[in-house]
Order: structure tokens, then C-alpha cells, then sequence
């Protein structure tokens, strides 16, 4: 908690005092809880620029609230309760360790709605969202793929969960096609965000003879590491961080949550939001691809960007057959592709990947 | 697995600029806490130093005032909890924590426009060639000053403590504040210095983060290293060596397991996540079996009536 949390709380119990005798809410209460600090330049730093989008959109007819640096586990409950007892209309809970909390508190409180990104919970009046980062991530693996010269790619992962796991196999699958010879070494941060640590797992990458930084965590430090170790290339994790380009940056995955929430909101206001689940990608918008920088050979370039063409418009999908799983058992057969049952609780690495995955 | 990626003398060297802010932190706050106070607010005086030093840096392009600035914004942020705890009195738990608060708040104010620019890069001392022996040399010789700057903060600290009479009269406060105020000595005045150190010394750890360590700014930053720092002065029974000793093997571990987590040890990755806390912990509390404890007065409030 930080001294914004502090005022933002203050200005809430305020804000209750003095309004709990007008008549009703005129203006639709919209909350948010985020994990990191809005300032991250990543992940945090995207959902609120929806937030704020959702702001310019209503103006006056809505008002939003966040708390930023919450905590995953029992302290979000605390805070989404505070939100939903002063009076907001619908929560969005932009982390995948705010699953049971989030379903906890919309027990409590039937008549405000919650949306949680990328976990899989649902109820009467909580929908879940996220975005096909994988396909992103194809993209990604393809030019990681075929940029290396050292044939190792370094992966920097947060948490063993779906979401994360999905992306290191749709990397690895395209980077495995665009070279054959390509090797990933994965560190687990178990953070999110934290600068320092991030810093020291890319340099230890880097160290260990990877020349491509993929990231799964929230902070730009990997970027300035490989900008210091030179001739290495990283890529945007959830925002552009187009400071850092064209070098060691090439390309980013831009995640694009406003049309989402506005989308939301205004089904709050006209009363006809029902609990969804909502994965959209590359086509609906949702995940945006970074522009791809002249580092990035023209050819391979060209590429990058029919892939991203055929995985928007649907012709291709990021996980298509052949694929086995590591433990040498067939997942999809030839053409075949991943459903997304399949994918939501993807718990496997796909064949080459020799690294365990922690329990 | 493959351990021949792990280069062991890289790896100690790593370690040793791994370890620098926690070691800073620590050995300020050891002097405050024996000096009888218990400052939690070590967090806070660490991001307000990264975010001093980062913008002093970026704007004079010199790193070194960045550093000296860190050490002054960390200082002046104690001054606050000095004021609270020694003058006001107030309660030095609670005034610790809404300094870590305060601090955070502060320095995420402050470092607004600061996100993605780079800062201007210390460069290494130069030992000739001495930098240039086999494995003593990187291992060494090839680190920035402050690295130094902190072995030399933390030398001059334990001799000032075991040999000097100003670190004598120090310990008479922090074991007995009555006493020494019978004595005599000014026990706020000391105390208040021994706070503004433990803050000069948080700041420039944590500087070392946004200047060295990552280098950028980004809110939050510190990430949790305080609170590491405040634990480690406990555990390591309030002697400087031991802070050394725990903070080198908790930076060493970190980056053990990072690198080990790269090589694909097949050692489950959560054991060798929690490994750097769980092994720092048990090496500290097997020293500390020689009866060490904390200081009489710590965390008591002095007032000369009472």
C-alpha cells in the first residue's frame, strides 16, 4: 500500500460520507485493483491506461477508483471488499492471483459486478477476460527464432500458471520452426514485478550465452540489462516500451484493454452486462504487436508480419498440429488445433522443452 | 543440466554487486538499532534515496552526487522519524512503518517523469593491474566504488563500535539510555545522528539499485529489500561481520539459484527460490547460539523525566 492507496482510500470513505444521502449514484462507480504500481511502464501501466480511457469516454457520467501494488492473496479480498462497500458498480480485478478472491467477495456482494482477468473462474456476477497473448507470442518466438546466433533464448517467467505456460510453448514452437537448433532457458522469478531480481535473471541469461531476452514479467529492468550487455535482443512485455528500441527492443506485445472496458461499463450503465467469458487476440484487437524495428532483418520482418495477418484473420492458429507434449504423448495430430479448454489450463510443455515445469 | 554455463568467478562477482544495497541498508540500520532504536522505516529511505539519486544523476549527468544526494535525501526522510520518535515521542514501530509508507508515496511523486531514461553509468575503479590477476582480479577488482564504499562504510562502523569511545558512548545509549543520560550524554542527540546515518546509508543503497543494479526508475523498486536488510541486522545478532557474512549469502544464493535455475538443475525451482532466505536464516541463528541479544533499550522511548 502506498500513500496514493492512503488518499485514494480517504477520498473514498469521504467521497461515501458525503454522497450516501443523495439520491442513488448518478455516476456508474468503476473500481480497479492493481498488482503493480500504475507507473510500471508494463502491465499495471496498460490497465490503466484503460482505466483512464474509460474516464475520457464517459466523462462525467462515470468515476473510477484503483488501488495499485496490491498483494495476490488475502489482502486483495480486503481491498475489493473496501471497493465494493463504498459503493462501486462493477470491479475489474486485473490479476490471475485475484481468482478466489474475486469470487469470494462477488459472493458477498451480488448486486455489483466483477471482471477478472485471465483466470478462469466464473459466477452469476463474475465474468472473466483476457487476451490471447500466445499469439503474440508466436510472433515473437519466430523472430527470436531466427535472429539468435547463439541458438539460446532466454525466458523469464513469473508464476507456473496457464497464462505463462502457453506462452512459452507458442514462443518455442515458432522459434523451434524458424531454427531447429534453438534452445530455451527458462528462470522462474516468482514475482511479478521486481526490478532488481528481473535484472539479475536476464544478466544470468546473458551470462549463460542466451542473445534473446523473452520476458513474462512486468518491469522494463531486462531491458536496460540487455541494452548494457549489448547485442541482445528483448522484446515489450504487455506494453510497447518503445524507450528501449530499436535496440535491444525489436518488437513488443501491447495489451489493449480500453474498448474492453468501455465496452463493460456502458453494459453496466444500460443494465444489460451478463457474467461472460471474453479471449480475444490479435484479430478482435486485444493484442496489439509493437512495431517491429529496423534491427529486425527486412525478410524476417515480412514475416513476422504474415504471421501476425493469418493469425488475426483466423487462418492460422498458434498451436496447430503435429505437437506432442514433452513427455513424448500426442497432443494434436496433424492440422489439427488446440481448443481452448485445452489451452486455458494448458499444464505441460510441448516436446523439446526440457525444463520442468514447477509444480 | 549443463553446469559448465556457470562461471564461478562471475558469479562471486555478481554476488558481490548483488549484495551492496542490503549490506549498505543493514549496517545503517545496525548503528541505529544500537543506538537503541528501531527504525522500520528503512524501505521508504531506501526508494527515496533511488529516486534522489536517479533524478540528481540524470539532471547533473554525474553519479557520484547522485550517490552523495541519495545519501542526504535518506538522511533528510529519517529526519522526519527522528522528529516523530525523539522529539514527539510517538511510537517507534508505527512511526517506522508510515515512514515506509510515506516513503514510497514520496518517491513514486518524485520519480514521475523518470520512468525509461537511462541514467549516466559509474564507471569501475580502475586498479591497473591488479584488475588484471586470475580469478582474484575480476572477482575484486572490477566493481564500481560504491561497492567499496560500502566494505569501507561497514569496516569504519565495527571499529568505531569496538575501539572508539564515541562507539562506546553509542552502545551506553542503545543499553541504557537512563544510564547514559545519567551520564551525562545526550542520548536524543546521538540517537538522532544514528538515525540520519542508518537513513544516509539506506539511500545509498537503494540508489545503488536505480544508478547501478537495474539502472532505470521504476515505482516500487526496491521491491521488498528493506525489510531483508531490517531482518538480517536480528538474525545477524547486531554484529557488523555477521551482516556481511548474511549479506553476501543471501546475495549469493540469489544468484546461485537464478543461475542454477538457468543451467536446468533439476532441483525443484521453488526450493531453490526460497533457498537464499531459508540458508541465510539458518547459518545466522547457528552464530548467534553465543548468547548475543539485542540491545537494552531498543525500541523504548527516552524521555530525561521518565
Amino acid at each position: 500500500m502506498k500513500l496514493t492507496t492512503l488518499i485514494a482510500g480517504a477520498a473514498l470513505a469521504f467521497g461515501l460520507a458525503t454522497t450516501a444521502f443523495a439520491d442513488g449514484h448518478a455516476k456508474t462507480k468503476v473500481g480497479f485493483v492493481f498488482v503493480g504500481p500504475v507507473g510500471d511502464g508494463g502491465w499495471t501501466y496498460e490497465h490503466n491506461k484503460g482505466r483512464l480511457a474509460v474516464e475520457e469516454h464517459f466523462g462525467d457520467k462515470v468515476e473510477t477508483v484503483f488501488v495499485e501494488s496490491v498483494k495476490e492473496g488475502p489482502d486483495s479480498e480486503r481491498v475489493m471488499t473496501q471497493m465494493a462497500l463504498n459503493g462501486a458498480d462493477l470491479i475489474f480485478t486485473t490479476s490471475f492471483g485475484y481468482m478466489d478472491p474475486t469470487i469470494n467477495v462477488a459472493a458477498k456482494f451480488p448486486k455489483v459486478k466483477f471482471e477478472h482477468a485471465t483466470g478462469y473462474k466464473q459466477a452469476d456476477n463474475v465474468s472473466v477476460y483476457s487476451a490471447r497473448f500466445y499469439e503474440g507470442r508466436a510472433i515473437q518466438g519466430h523472430i527470436a527464432g531466427s535472429m539468435t546466433k547463439s541458438n539460446i533464448i532466454g525466458y523469464i517467467a513469473s508464476f507456473p500458471i496457464p497464462e505463462v505456460i502457453r506462452g512459452i510453448n507458442s514462443a518455442y514452437i515458432h522459434a523451434k520452426k524458424a531454427n531447429p537448433d534453438v534452445e530455451f532457458k527458462i528462470i522462474w522469478a516468482y514475482t511479478w514485478f521486481d526490478p532488481a531480481k528481473e535484472a539479475d535473471a536476464a544478466k544470468v541469461l546473458i551470462e549463460q550465452g542466451a542473445d534473446v531476452i523473452l520476458q513474462h514479467t512486468d518491469s522494463t529492468a531486462p531491458q536496460a540489462a540487455a541494452q548494457d550487455a549489448g547485442n541482445v535482443i528483448t522484446f515489450g512485455q504487455a506494453s510497447d516500451m518503445s524507450q528501449y528500441g530499436p535496440l535491444p527492443r525489436v518488437s513488443s506485445i501491447i495489451d489493449d484493454w480500453a474498448p474492453y472496458y468501455i465496452a463493460r461499463t456502458q453494459a453496466v450503465m444500460d443494465g444489460t452486462w451478463t457474467s461472460t467469458s471474453t479471449w480475444d487476440g490479435i484479430g478482435a484487437g486485444m493484442v496489439g504487436i509493437g512495431e517491429i524495428s529496423d534491427a529486425v532483418p527486412a525478410d524476417i520482418k515480412a514475416e513476422a508480419l504474415a504471421m501476425k495477418a493469418s493469425l488475426a484473420d483466423g487462418s492460422y492458429h498458434a498451436f496447430t498440429g503435429p505437437l506432442n507434449k514433452a513427455d513424448g504423448s500426442v497432443w494434436l495430430a496433424d492440422g489439427e488445433t488446440a481448443n481452448d479448454g485445452d489451452l486455458a489450463g494448458m499444464g505441460f510443455y510441448v516436446e523439446g522443452i526440457t525444463a520442468e515445469i514447477p509444480k | 543440466m549443463d553446469l559448465s554455463a556457470i562461471n564461478p568467478i562471475i558469479l562471486i562477482a555478481a554476488l558481490i554487486s548483488a549484495a551492496t544495497p542490503i549490506l549498505l541498508a543493514a549496517t545503517g540500520e545496525l548503528v541505529a538499532e544500537r543506538a537503541g532504536v528501531l527504525n522500520l522505516g528503512v524501505e521508504g529511505m531506501m526508494i527515496t534515496g533511488a529516486v534522489c539519486g536517479f533524478i540528481i544523476s540524470v539532471n547533473t549527468g554525474s553519479p557520484a552526487l547522485g550517490f552523495i544526494m541519495a545519501a542526504v535525501g535518506g538522511a533528510a526522510l529519517s529526519l522526519l522519524f527522528a522528529f516523530l520518535t525523539q522529539v514527539a515521542l510517538a511510537n517507534q514501530v508505527a512511526s517506522g512503518l508510515a515512514l515506509t509508507l510515506f516513503g514510497l508515496g514520496i518517491s513514486s511523486l518524485m520519480g514521475q517523469n523518470y520512468v525509461g531514461i537511462k541514467p549516466p553509468r559509474l564507471p569501475d575503479v580502475n586498479f591497473g593491474p591488479l584488475a588484471d590477476i586470475p580469478v582474484l582480479g575480476p572477482i575484486l577488482f572490477s566493481h564500481d566504488p560504491i561497492v567499496y564504499v560500502g566494505l569501507l562504510i561497514l569496516a569504519g562502523v565495527w571499529a568505531t563500535l569496538k575501539y572508539t569511545r564515541a562507539g562506546l558512548v553509542l552502545r551506553a545509549v542503545g543499553e541504557n539510555h537512563d544510564a547514559a543520560h545519567a551520564l551525562g550524554y545526550k542520548v536524543k542527540r546521538i540517537r538522532t545522528l544514528a538515525i540520519m546515518f542508518g537513513g544516509a546509508c539506506a539511500g545509498m543503497g537503494g540508489a545503488y539499485i536505480s544508478l547501478i543494479r537495474v539502472p532505470q526508475w521504476t515505482e516500487g523498486m526496491t521491491a521488498g529489500v528493506g525489510w531483508i536488510a531490517l531482518a538480517l541486522v536480528v538474525f545477524a545478532s547486531w554484529k557488523p561481520w555477521r551482516v556481511l557474512l548474511g549479506a553476501y549469502l543471501f546475495g549469493g544464493i540469489t544468484q546461485l539459484q537464478l543461475n542454477l535455475q538457468g543451467a536446468g538443475v533439476a532441483i525443484p525451482v521453488e526450493y531453490l527460490a526460497m533457498s537464499p532466505y531459508v540458508v541465510t536464516i539458518i547459518v545466522l541463528v547457528i552464530l548467534s547460539a553465543d548468547k548475543s541479544r539485542a540491545p537494552g533499550s531498543l525500541g523504548r522511548i527516552f524521555h530525561a523525566s521518565q
